[in-house]
């Protein structure tokens, strides 16, 4: 069941942003997202906007998506110059899904040069795809790397083949650090995904999990807690009590020790969930979201954002590729945020991140909360007074409820 | 058989000696008002288009329902031997909550019809207003409803009614309000076996107010049954309580829709209009006479229903205050029984603590403050009312247990009540069992007929007024029916149990209970707020206290991770709204201290399990 759009105005049919849109457009980062909505086998756990050849059926076919996306992408040049925001160099693009790498190699090269066409890529840009360990080989990750992909983010998820099982994950534990060491030798940097809190996992399969993790030597770890999406089929499993429940406190006790062992080996978290080992081995991507960065995302279900304009693409690739081939846009809603929406979404996204937030943007409830905050250890004192609001590993783990108070919510 | 009457008499210009005046009485659901809906349909009164089942239910909770929760009377005419009568018939709800309807509507009446169910037999109910009527010297007329049924034994329920009110049990009359059998031998037998009124009719103007409506098109209508003299249209009438006059705007009679009439004579029964907006200001018991003319002594009165249970309620929007308030005092206009006055909660904020007749009145004023009013509300656990005389001989009359006094008290007193027990004799010992373990003492027992069993006891008030009923039939496999009124009071062993949060009380989850049963009040009271109340950032512990003294204890552990950790791929809205959400959520909790308490856990910790039981049904 992928995830529910959210609830918003219409989009207009010819893709046409508010003004609102292009104002200041020239001062901020402009980065690309591509959404690959395939997958070999679905995962219990998962609710992203996926589909298996098995449930797309006749109508979105693999092999004619990259031509669908492209013709997205040419539509995005229109439509942005026609909205009056001024042509900008990618300084990111990514690939996510979805299992991109289900899709042959070329065919993504083929998205990315289209994109480096219609926009021109800068100079260092940053190009991440994610893959599945077992859906990569030697060769498939050197044409990548060879059409001017950077890196690669591997859905490890965990080394202990009984959590894995009860992911639903194919892959044998032995195949990431190979897949690792081909990525590395095509001259890909590399990231692995962790999923941790699995009903079943003990600490000691974590604390494996994190070994086995830190002995590829990734630039780049994430690792995310279990989240039991409604409609799933882990939900449903949970719910029949046929696995366990997940626990929060388990949660807390494996996060902490993942910000433990990542930090002795060298990591150091910049996001809630994410580590790398050196500044620019942080996901410039990742961080363009929580910086309230200008980003296109093409596919079906893909985000887009622009000045405070967020929009969504219809959820289907069939529904998607229907409304392309009419030079129709493929949004299916959008909102646009006020000032004041916009001020509360900046104080949630950059309370997540390591640089935090200077105290001035805060508002008077805001300020007003900080000094408790800190008194209960979930930010830091010292950067506080050097006028930035920045969270602890207390108050990584309490980052909501910082982000409330904050808001005075 | 009687055909229906061609002319009906008219009002004011009637012969008393062809006027009866009845009610129909019987234990709940044995089918008064489908009896009555026969009567209306034979008398004519109501046209077959016209007519539906429990016609004279129309209020939507009643309807909701299916019980009677207001006495309705109707005038219909009847014919017998070449004579035409006009009958007013009252039809009466049989719920114990509602008793004080029935004894004002006997005060109106010559005779009453003694309805049961000839599949169920004598019940409680039965036998306590077939009581109320014999005090008010009525003639009862016996009689056996539903013999449609397959499982009626009308041979069998009339001896057991010929035994208990006398005579013959071939005079039992058999009928059904479902097919209509013998509704029509029952008319007749009506006219020929019950008294006609008597009064003077030259005499100054005597009418007895049995019942007060408001009504938002015609403010405040007064049912009223003339005893001596005449009232007339337009003329002035007089309050013999409170002297006050008012111009009677409109005089009839409900036949049963309010038909104006040229005036009410000696024994009629009608209704008046005078314009007043307020039912107290035309209070049931009251006399009305002849402004010009009038009666030098009133007729005697009604006692005031008393509220036997009381219960806090809270909008659950603090800014409805203001809307509750109207709401009650609109109600109240048209429900004397309901009494309240301010409180204030410091975890519920301010409210009303609200008297009722018992739990079916409490659910049923608050279905009608919600329904009607719009309004989101919390009750707090009903209770009853305590005297407490404290060590300085005074007494404090605790209506609301966080009014119980701190320290030493002398002595705390509970109402009682006597409780009337009808079953099949094979449940005695259950029900012995019962009563034992809710502190009662057996005041006797008596045999209706070969197997059917009448207990009577003493119990304390708090004992039966909340889950008893729904233990006793559960016991008894819904055979034995419950009857009780309030007598008297006992000293007793109560203790307040405070239930706190962090140290902090909150007086809404305080009880009083006998000190055998405060353990486990507490205990349920601690565990259920452990399961409702979500963690907070902090460590809270729950207590349940007598005192300073800690009975029973729970723990919240502190929350320990509070952030969504998944990638979002740019679905930022999503996030927001959440965010969101979470904001509108904190709106809908009570602060106890530090602590965060959802509305929901109130409602789920105050509504007794028994009340979620009767919601169901
Ligand atoms: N079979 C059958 N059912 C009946 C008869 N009279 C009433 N009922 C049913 O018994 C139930 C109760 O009938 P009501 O007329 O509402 O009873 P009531 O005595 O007015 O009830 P309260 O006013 O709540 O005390 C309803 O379901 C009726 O349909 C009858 O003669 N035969
Ligand atoms: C969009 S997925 C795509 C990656 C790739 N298809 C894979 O699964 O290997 C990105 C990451 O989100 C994380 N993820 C997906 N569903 C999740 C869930 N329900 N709870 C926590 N993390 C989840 C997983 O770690 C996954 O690797
Ligand atoms: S492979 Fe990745 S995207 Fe696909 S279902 Fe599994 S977690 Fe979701
Ligand atoms: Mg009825």
């Amino acid at each position: 069941m992928p995830s529910v759009l959210p609830v918003g105005d219409p989009a207009p049919l010819d893709g046409l942003l508010p003004a609102q849109a292009a104002e200041g457009a020239a001062g901020r980062e402009f980065c690309l997202y591509v959404h690959i909505p395939f997958c070999a086998v679905r995962c219990g756990y998962c609710d992203f906007n996926t589909y298996t050849a098995k449930e797309l059926g006749s109508g979105a076919s693999q092999a004619e998506y990259s031509g669908t996306v492209n013709s997205e992408l040419d539509f995005a040049v229109k439509a942005l110059a026609a909205s009056g925001v001024p042509e900008r160099k990618l300084s990111t693009v990514f690939f996510g899904g979805g299992t991109p790498t289900l899709l042959p190699a070329a065919d993504l090269a083929s998205i990315l040069r289209r994109a480096d066409q219609l926009w021109g890529l800068e100079a260092g840009a940053e190009v991440t795809t994610e893959a599945n360990p077992d859906s990569v080989t030697p060769e498939s990750l050197q044409t990548l790397a060879d059409a001017g992909f950077t890196r690669v983010s591997f859905g490890m998820q965990s080394a202990v083949p009984h959590v894995l099982k009860v992911l639903d994950r194919t892959h044998d534990p032995e195949r990431v650090p190979q897949a690792v060491a081909w990525a590395r030798a095509a001259g890909l940097k590399v990231s692995l995904d962790l999923i941790y809190g699995t009903p079943g996992e003990s600490m000691a399969d974590w604390v494996a999990s994190l070994e086995a993790t830190i002995a590829c030597s990734p630039d780049h770890i994430s690792a995310y807690s279990l989240i039991i999406e409604d409609g799933t089929k882990l939900a449903a499993q949970i719910r029949r009590s046929e696995v366990a429940a997940i626990d929060d406190d388990d949660h807390a006790d494996k996060y902490l020790k993942a910000d433990e062992m990542l930090a002795a080996a060298g990591y150091t978290w910049y996001e809630v969930s994410n580590w790398a080992r050196s500044d620019p081995d942080r996901c410039r991507h990742n961080l363009a979201y929580w910086r309230g960065a200008d980003w296109w995302g093409a596919g079906p279900g893909a985000h887009s954002h622009m000045g405070g304009v967020r929009w969504w693409n219809v959820k289907h690739p069939a529904a998607y590729a229907q409304r392309l081939s009419t030079s129709v846009s493929p949004a299916a809603g959008r909102e646009t945020l006020d000032g004041r929406t916009r001020q509360v979404e900046h104080i949630m996204l950059q309370t997540r991140i390591i640089d935090g937030l200077a105290t001035a943007e805060l508002g008077p409830e805001g300020r007003d909360a900080v000094a408790g905050l800190i008194a209960e250890g979930l930010l830091d004192g010292a950067a506080a007074i050097a006028g930035t609001v920045r969270l602890t590993l207390q108050g990584r783990l309490l980052a909501d409820a910082v982000v409330r108070r904050l808001l005075g919510y | 058989m009687s055909p229906m009457a061609r002319t009906a008499p008219v009002p004011a210009a009637t012969d008393p000696a062809i006027i009866r005046n009845f009610c129909i009485i019987a234990h709940i659901d044995h089918g008064k008002s489908t009896l009555a809906d026969r009567m209306l349909q034979l008398t004519g009164v109501v046209q077959p288009r016209d007519m539906k089942a429990q016609y004279l239910d129309r209020m939507d909770i009643e309807r909701e329902r299916g019980i009677t929760i207001k006495s309705q009377a109707v005038r219909m005419p009847w014919e017998l031997d070449g004579t035409a009568y006009a009958l007013n018939m009252i039809d009466t709800p049989g719920h114990v909550d509602f008793t004080y309807e029935v004894s004002r509507s006997l005060a109106a009446c010559e005779g009453a019809v003694l309805l049961v169910d000839a599949a169920q037999g004598i019940e409680a109910q039965t036998l306590a207003n077939l009581y109320l009527a014999m005090e008010n010297d009525l003639t009862i007329i016996p009689v056996l409803n539903k013999i449609d049924l397959p499982a009626a034994q009308p041979e069998k329920y009339a001896e057991e009614l010929a035994n208990l009110i006398g005579g013959d049990p071939e005079d039992v009359l058999k009928v059904s309000g479902k097919t209509g059998e013998g509704v029509e031998a029952l008319l007749d037998k009506i006219v020929r076996d019950l008294p006609a009124p008597v009064g003077d009719a030259n005499a100054p103007a005597r009418a007895m107010i049995f019942d007060s409506v408001y009504d938002s098109y015609r403010g405040v209508v007064t049912y009223v049954r003339v005893v001596d003299g005449q009232l007339s249209p337009r003329e002035r009438i007089q309050m013999m309580s409170t002297k006050a006059s008012h111009e009677l705007l409109e005089i009839g009679v409900s036949s049963p829709e309010p038909t104006p009439t040229k005036g009410l004579g000696v024994g009629e029964v009608g209704y008046l209009i005078t314009g007043v907006k307020d039912v107290r200001q035309s209070k049931v018991g009251d006399t009305v006479t002849n402004y010009a003319k009038p009666a030098p002594e009133s007729l005697g009165g009604y006692e005031d229903p008393k509220p036997m249970v009381f219960s806090g309620l809270y909008p659950i929007d603090g800014s409805d205050y203001p809307v509750l308030r109207d709401a009650l005092d609109k109600l109240k206009l048209n429900d004397a029984a309901l009494i309240y006055e301010p409180e204030t909660s410091a975890a519920l904020g301010f409210g009303f603590r609200v008297g009722f007749l018992g739990l079916l009145h409490l659910e049923i004023t608050r279905e009608r403050l919600e329904a009607e009013f719009g309004l989101d509300l919390i009750s707090t656990a009903p209770n009853v009312v305590y005297q407490v005389t404290l060590e300085d001989k005074n007494v404090v009359t605790v209506t609301n247990p966080s009014e119980f006094p701190e320290g030493k008290v002398n002595e705390v007193r509970e109402p009682m009540v006597s409780a009337t027990i009808l079953a099949p004799s094979e449940f005695v010992g259950a029900i012995m069992e019962l009563c034992q373990s809710r502190r009662g003492q057996m005041k006797g027992m008596d045999y209706l007929s070969e197997d059917r069993v009448e207990l009577r006891y003493w119990l304390p008030l708090a004992e039966i007024v909340f889950d008893f009923f729904d233990q006793l039939k559960s016991k008894t496999r819904g055979y034995a029916s419950l009857d009780w009124k309030a007598d008297g009071e006992q000293v007793a062993d109560l203790v307040k149990v405070d239930i706190l949060l962090q140290g902090e009380q909150v007086d809404a989850f305080s009880a009083i209970t006998h000190r055998d049963k405060a353990y486990s009040y507490g205990v349920m009271m601690t565990s259920k707020l452990r399961e409702l109340i979500p963690r907070q950032q902090f460590e809270v512990p729950i207590q349940a206290a007598i005192g300073s003294r800690i009975i029973a204890r729970e723990n919240i552990r502190a929350i320990r991770k509070d952030v969504l950790a998944k990638c979002y791929g740019g679905d930022i809205s999503r996030k927001r709204k959440l965010l969101e959400k979470q904001k509108e959520g904190k709106k809908r909790m009570k602060m106890v201290g530090r602590v965060e308490v959802p509305q929901e856990a109130f409602i789920a910790a105050l509504s007794s399990d028994e009340s979620k039981d009767k919601a169901k049904k």
